[in-house]
């Protein structure tokens, strides 16, 4: 096994004595796929909020390829919930925010961006507005605005939370798809048991408030994984599910 | 996909929207003439709208002569009122305790009387384009103040945490998020205060001023001629109206974007 690409060391964090992650420690190997899985309201989302910096931990450590995350290395390209597009700029225009930031101009950026735009699907809607694609086009367009960053990790939050259950399966093929052409290191966080499943490699349990790991699993399928309908994956997904629905018997 | 549709059809909707105001004000308009005409009432009391429209026509030198500088302090004042408005909207969003120690001022500032201070305005800065300049920033400043900082507020905080992960700097997130977050509240904003504004200056020249529409007003009224007054009151109305249009098409034209959201959700 090669190095961690991240690890979180005993992470805690409080708001205004809420205490919201107790205990969090978990590792990220380059080019794996890991899912922080965990009740609504866990506190899962910040643990991204601390990652991406807008939230200051209480304590532990955050370590990126063996040394302490500091503010000037950004090595995350985040995902929030919903797709956060700017309902003001074209999906060209939303795509190249993470460069234009970065200080790229965006005609350079325009260039950058546009050749990836059939490989998401996206071909064609270049000059439209967010609110004239379909839900699932939005979430693709965010996602296609996360990886132009060429950042050396995805954080993935909840990222097909707001669709309809046949548009998120559709979603959630396609993103496995993607990840076998690409192998990003990735870090999602979810409440979907089935999602977690379908496109991890390890799955982080948590507790809820104030969230601790509660179990560490591997998922033992082969990729790709076309679909879950095999005793494997249903066996994995029982035990999960059991796991988090009566969170006082730990395993 | 909804499509941007043709200017033909976004005017027949415009009047399909306007019909039923045009039929009431119509109806509102007959309904006075009619009274005017049978009760034999007096034209110095109340003149009936034909009237008042053959005045118009009639002094038609003098009203525009008087209008002309009422569009000017209108324009001039509002165009003050509006820059410091961001410019205050710009210094308490980046230096939120501002806002405690400014905030107070201004809402008295909108409690004070006009019928007081206007005449207090013009005793102190004369009868020339300041004291109106002031007026109407003093009854739109505020206004404007307030809906772009609640549009500043109104920015959804995924935007600012995507841009806070992609090491956006304080200013760059105001620039690139609560900036265009703020238009649609700026511009709701903008459709009340521009109509305050044409009140503010009317109001101003009123308590003193050499040519104007509030001093044509009040020159009317002291020579009775509720005529001229009510030709005075249709060209101000008709000022507003050509303002607030002129506002809605300026947001019809910087947000296309939300032309297509309106779609979405008809």
């Amino acid at each position: 096994m090669s190095g961690n690409r991240l690890e979180l060391r005993h992470l805690r964090k409080s708001f205004g004595g809420l205490d919201v992650l107790a205990d969090i420690s978990l590792t990220v190997q380059a080019g794996e796929f890991v899912s922080i899985l965990g009740p609504s309201g866990a506190g899962k989302s910040t643990i991204f909020k601390v990652l991406t910096g807008s939230v200051q931990p209480d304590g532990g450590a955050i370590m990126f390829d063996g040394d302490p995350l500091t503010k000037e290395k950004r090595p995350f390209a985040f995902m929030p919930q919903r797709d956060a597009l700017m309902p003001w700029r074209r999906i060209i225009d939303n795509a190249t925010l993470g460069l234009e930031v970065q200080g790229v101009t965006r005609k350079v950026a325009r260039t950058r961006v546009a050749p990836i735009f059939a490989e998401f699907g996206l071909e064609g809607f270049e000059r439209h507005y967010p609110a004239q694609l379909s839900g699932g086009m939005r979430q693709r367009a965010a996602l296609l605005r996360t990886v132009v960053q060429h950042r050396d990790m995805l954080l993935l939050d909840e990222p097909f939370g707001a669709l309809d259950a046949l548009t998120r399966a559709g979603m959630q093929r396609w993103l496995q798809s993607m990840w076998e052409r690409h192998r990003w290191t990735v870090l999602l966080v979810t409440h979907d048991v089935r999602e977690a499943v379908f496109l991890s490699d390890r799955i982080y349990v948590l507790t809820g408030r104030p969230a601790r790991v509660q179990t560490e699993i591997t998922v033992p399928l082969p990729h790709p994984r076309i679909d879950l309908a095999t005793p494997e994956a249903s066996a994995v997904e029982a035990s999960l599910l059991q796991i988090l629905l009566n969170p006082d018997q730990r395993s | 996909m909804s499509e941007i549709s043709s200017p033909a059809r976004s005017f027949a909707s415009a009047l399909a929207k306007i019909g039923p105001a045009l039929i009431t004000i119509c109806s509102l308009v007959a309904a006075w003439e009619l009274y005017a005409q049978v009760s034999g009432i007096s034209a110095t009391t109340l003149p009936a709208p034909t009237r008042v429209f053959a005045q118009m026509v009639q002094h038609r030198d003098a009203l525009a002569a008087n209008t002309l500088p009422t569009i000017r302090a209108t324009l001039l004042g509002f165009a003050c009122s509006v820059s410091a408005a961001f410019l205050f909207s710009v210094l308490v969003d980046f230096f939120r305790p501002l806002r405690r120690a400014l905030f107070p001022v201004f809402i008295i500032s909108q409690t004070l009387p006009l019928v007081a201070i206007a005449p207090l305005i013009v005793l102190w800065f004369g009868f020339g384009l300041t004291p109106k300049i002031m007026l109407v920033a003093l009854v739109t400043f505020f206004p404007m103040l307030v809906a772009l900082v609640q549009g500043y507020a109104a920015t959804d905080e995924d935007l600012e945490a995507l841009l806070v992960s992609m090491g956006a700097s304080r200013w760059r997130t105001f620039l690139m998020a609560r900036l265009p977050s703020a238009l649609p509240y700026f511009f709701a904003g903008l459709r009340i205060a521009i109509t305050y504004a044409v009140v503010g200056a009317i109001f101003a020249e009123y308590a003193g001023a050499a040519k104007g529409l509030g001093i044509y007003i009040l020159n009317a009224k002291n020579n009775f001629r509720p005529d001229l007054v009510l030709a005075s009151v249709l060209v101000s109305a008709t000022l507003t109206l050509v303002l607030f249009t002129a506002a809605v098409m300026v947001q019809h034209v910087s947000m296309p974007w939300q032309r297509l959201d309106q779609r979405r959700r008809p």
